[in-house]
């Protein structure tokens, strides 16, 4: 297969643009890519060189791929999490894809069946743990949702078990180590792409600004990183991705953070971005409605006496989620790009050159997403430690679901803690 | 490398390099003793005597207490780690790899941080808001668990060397996968012995008693093959180790539900500093009248029997352990089939690394965890109230008022009375 016939005829260690520079000046000849491209460009772009052209058709998706990220957040929350879904399946099929590849695993029985087995087990779990928080009275109402939930661990537990003893079932005799490559590889990729992409759901539901302002950070740390390098790039970053260079990156830092801040401002004067995503039982869709809470308030900030003398202002009025967004756009341009080497890596190591080629000019879906998978755990582990505290009522949930006297116990700690803090006088009808 | 690579990724099995024969470590007072015996008998008495030295240690472990208990699994399962990382190096040869080691230990300290600080922080609740250090830890827990982390995993990318890429990634998954299965399972482990080391005590027992017991009815009673992957297990084995499984459970769990010590939650006494085990009896563990079904009546002659509810249960957690359990077994003897090893390794004389005596109780543990949660249990009240008492104030304020009222209704509360 094509993939194959590249590695042949790749060297270890040199990268996609290595062998398209060489091209250009006469080295080893360039191996054929499956050309994705619409005819239509194709057409419009046929009389410009092979170089321009490229460069022409990343742009193009590029700006598609923005505008259709906008139409979706027009749309709305349920729609967003179904494209999230859409694109952790594509992630997922695309990753197991080359491990098929690599382990010329085709013929192993059962094994494709196993693996989106596995795959929906896992989304079911998780997805069974969020619907029950966040649709808790709609649960509650239908009977057949509320045995589901009740024991969702151990239907969970159940169904990822038949998964196990079918796999042991099926160890073919000559084959026991391509299986349990498999099975490894596997794992990690469920690991990697669905627990991700259910903690950017949860990031979602605590508000669509904590969603789309890590997303267009990391999104412009690339495209800023890539200018900056363009123009003033000199010293090489990291040899695993020889493009990259230090220009780049701190140019991209600067630029990045600053875009956080501007986005940011314009982004928490919208209640529909700054409020968490409710599902409202009586017209049974989604709302986004609510107080904005104190992080979206406009306060005054005193400026430091060194930046008074250069800005000219003493104060200014700015929303402290926008320092918030400082630290988002900082991991985003600083620990991003990690993720974005750890796949450089993965490519070099199986000698593809890109994930796939579902995206013409770019690649596959992971290809886009590789930088987004340590952010989106960053902004969760994030907003549960500095920003929100536990969900309320999911505590209540729990309250009640405990024996009488542990619920006395409880209450009456709460209640003592509360009059110790003065939230709440001595009196019983408080 | 290329053609060394594609020889280790293998289509078939035949061209992995045999692991050189395990070096023998029985101790040599065992050898004099059994000179005299042929090598078979030799084998089998080494086996026999290494079983009741190691449930000897068990009895004497629970005897000392649970903290004792915690220290023993978290030792085991840094055993199990290294085992499962050292096969790792044998099969990708890759004992050279730049920091790969530390980079494995590494892992498994920060994923052992944040599962016990997890833990800790929830059992330990009033020793931890004593001490101010200690509450920031706590607090932000996950953060400083994720920074170590991440740390770890831009390390894996910064030592990245050319021409060993796909071991390095090799490596890590496979890390990543150990961690997986042995760190997460040993912290449900200890999650079980708190809720009361009976959870702890039944699941374990009946695995090893279904070990010994299919092992015995295999011996005398063996002819139909189970499983092309154990050709040594038998159907007559199965079935024979299922029932007195469950036998053995059933009158195992009647012994240990009448002693505080093993069906008490363990809590930790801040003032005394130790932990303690004492408390009311739950239902599980208080007597109750059952009436026998027709049939059982018939045979043994009673109309009702008094049994611990627990009993009931032990029957699932011993069905489990029969019938699930050896499913735990069958991977380990693929994956060793697979990387053509004989055991893990040689820790235990005559039964082979520590990995070879715990594949069926990872299953075991995880199922016991899944089933307290499910079927006994609610949440554990001490990290609600943790939880409560970070909530901000309007919230507490809303909570509390809506709790008062779910107790006054539930007439739990008085509302007359000054509580």
């Amino acid at each position: 297969n094509l993939q194959e016939s590249e590695s042949e005829n790749k060297l270890d260690g040199e990268t996609a643009s290595d062998s398209e520079s060489k091209s250009e000046f006469g080295g080893s000849p360039p191996v054929p890519t499956s050309d994705d491209t619409p005819e239509v460009l194709n057409r419009a772009l046929s009389n410009l060189s092979s170089r321009w052209k490229n460069w022409w058709v990343r742009g193009i998706l590029t700006l598609a791929m923005i505008t259709f990220f906008f139409i979706i957040i027009y749309l709305g929350p349920m729609v967003l999490m179904t494209i999230v879904m859409c694109v952790q399946i594509k992630c997922f099929h695309e990753i197991i894809t080359i491990g098929y590849n690599v382990y010329h695993s085709y013929d192993l029985p059962w094994f494709r069946t196993l693996s989106w087995y596995f795959l929906l087990c896992v989304n079911y779990f998780f997805y069974g743990e969020t619907v029950t928080d966040y649709f808790f009275t709609l649960v509650q109402r239908e009977e057949p949702l509320r045995i589901l939930s009740k024991y969702h661990r151990f239907i969970s537990f159940t169904l990822y078990l038949t998964g196990f003893c079918m796999f042991v079932l099926s160890l073919v005799k000559k084959h026991y180590r391509l299986q349990f490559y498999m099975f490894g590889w596997t794992h990690v990729t469920l690991l990697i792409v669905v627990t991700q992409s259910h903690l950017i759901i949860h990031n979602l539901f605590e508000g669509m600004i904590w969603f789309i302002v890590p997303i267009s950070c990391v999104i412009c740390n690339d495209i800023m990183a890539y200018m900056f390098g363009f123009f003033f790039g000199r010293t090489p970053l990291i040899k695993l991705s020889p493009k990259k260079t230090w220009e780049g990156f701190i140019g991209g830092f600067f630029a990045t953070v600053l875009f956080g801040l501007l986005l940011s401002y314009v982004m928490s004067g919208y209640r529909c971005f700054t409020c968490p995503v409710e599902f409202n039982n009586d017209t049974n869709s989604f709302t986004v409605d609510c107080e904005p809470s104190e992080l979206f308030q406009l306060q005054e900030y005193n400026i430091p006496v060194v930046l008074q003398s250069v800005v000219g202002w003493k104060t200014v009025r700015m929303y402290p989620f926008q320092i918030h967004s400082i630290a988002l756009s900082t991991f985003a341009s600083l620990i991003g790009p990690f993720g974005g080497f750890f796949a450089s890596g993965f490519k070099r190591a199986f000698k593809i050159k890109d994930f796939a080629n579902t995206i013409p000019g770019h690649g596959g879906i992971m290809d886009r997403f590789d930088c987004q998978y340590l952010m989106a755990t960053f902004v969760n582990v994030y907003i549960a430690s500095f920003i929100r505290g536990p969900n309320p009522s999911k505590l209540i949930q729990q309250f009640l679901t405990l024996r009488p006297d542990q619920q006395l116990h409880i209450f009456n700690t709460l209640k003592a803690h509360l009059v110790d803090k003065g939230i709440l006088g001595s009196l019983e009808d408080a | 490398l290329e053609k060394r690579l594609c020889e280790l990724d293998l289509r078939s099995d035949l061209d992995v390099p045999d692991i050189p024969p395990p070096t023998d470590s029985t101790p040599e007072i065992l050898k004099k003793a059994l000179s005299g015996l042929s090598a078979r008998w030799k084998n089998w008495w080494i086996r026999g005597i290494l079983s009741l030295a190691m449930i000897s240690g068990f009895f004497l472990v629970i005897y000392l207490g649970s903290f004792m208990l915690m220290l023993l699994v978290l030792s085991i399962q840094v055993k199990c780690y290294h085992e499962i990382i050292t096969i790792g190096y044998r099969v990708y040869h890759s004992y050279d790899l730049p920091w790969f080691r530390s980079l494995s230990w590494y892992f498994l300290l920060c994923v052992n941080y944040f599962f016990y600080g997890e833990t800790v922080a929830d059992y330990f609740a009033t020793f931890v808001q004593r001490r101010e250090q200690l509450q920031f830890l706590i607090r932000y827990h996950r953060f400083i668990s994720f920074a170590l982390y991440l740390t770890g995993f831009c390390m894996f990318v910064l030592s990245l060397v050319k021409k060993h890429y796909r071991l390095q990634f090799y490596m890590f998954a496979w890390t990543h996968v150990t961690l997986l299965i042995t760190v997460t399972q040993s912290h449900l482990v200890i999650q079980n012995l708190f809720e009361g080391m009976i959870w702890f005590l039944v699941p374990i027992s009946s695995v090893i008693c279904n070990d010994i017991a299919a092992y015995i009815f295999g011996f005398f009673f063996g002819k139909t093959p189970l499983i092309k992957l154990s050709p040594k297990k038998t159907w007559e084995g199965f079935i024979g180790g299922f029932f007195s499984t469950v036998v053995f459970g059933f009158i195992f769990s009647y012994f240990l539900a009448q002693h505080q010590y093993f069906v008490c939650p363990v809590e930790y006494n801040s003032e005394t500093n130790r932990f303690v085990t004492e408390c009311e009896p739950s239902e599980l563990f208080q007597i109750k009248k059952y009436p026998l079904p027709p049939l059982f009546q018939a045979v043994l002659g009673w109309e009702t029997v008094n049994m611990y509810p627990f009993q009931l249960h032990s029957i699932a957690l011993s069905t489990f352990a029969s019938l699930i359990g050896p499913f735990g077994g069958f991977f380990a003897s693929g994956f060793k089939r697979a990387f053509k090893i004989k055991d893990f390794a040689d820790t235990i004389p005559g039964h082979g690394g520590i990995m070879d005596r715990f594949d069926c109780q990872y299953l075991m543990a995880t199922f016991v965890h899944v089933y307290i949660t499910s079927f006994i249990r609610g949440p554990n009240p001490s990290k609600l109230l943790k939880q409560l008492l970070i909530l901000q104030p309007e919230q507490q304020l809303s909570v509390y008022k809506t709790l008062k009222s779910h107790l006054i209704e539930k007439g739990i509360l008085q509302p007359s009375l000054r509580v």
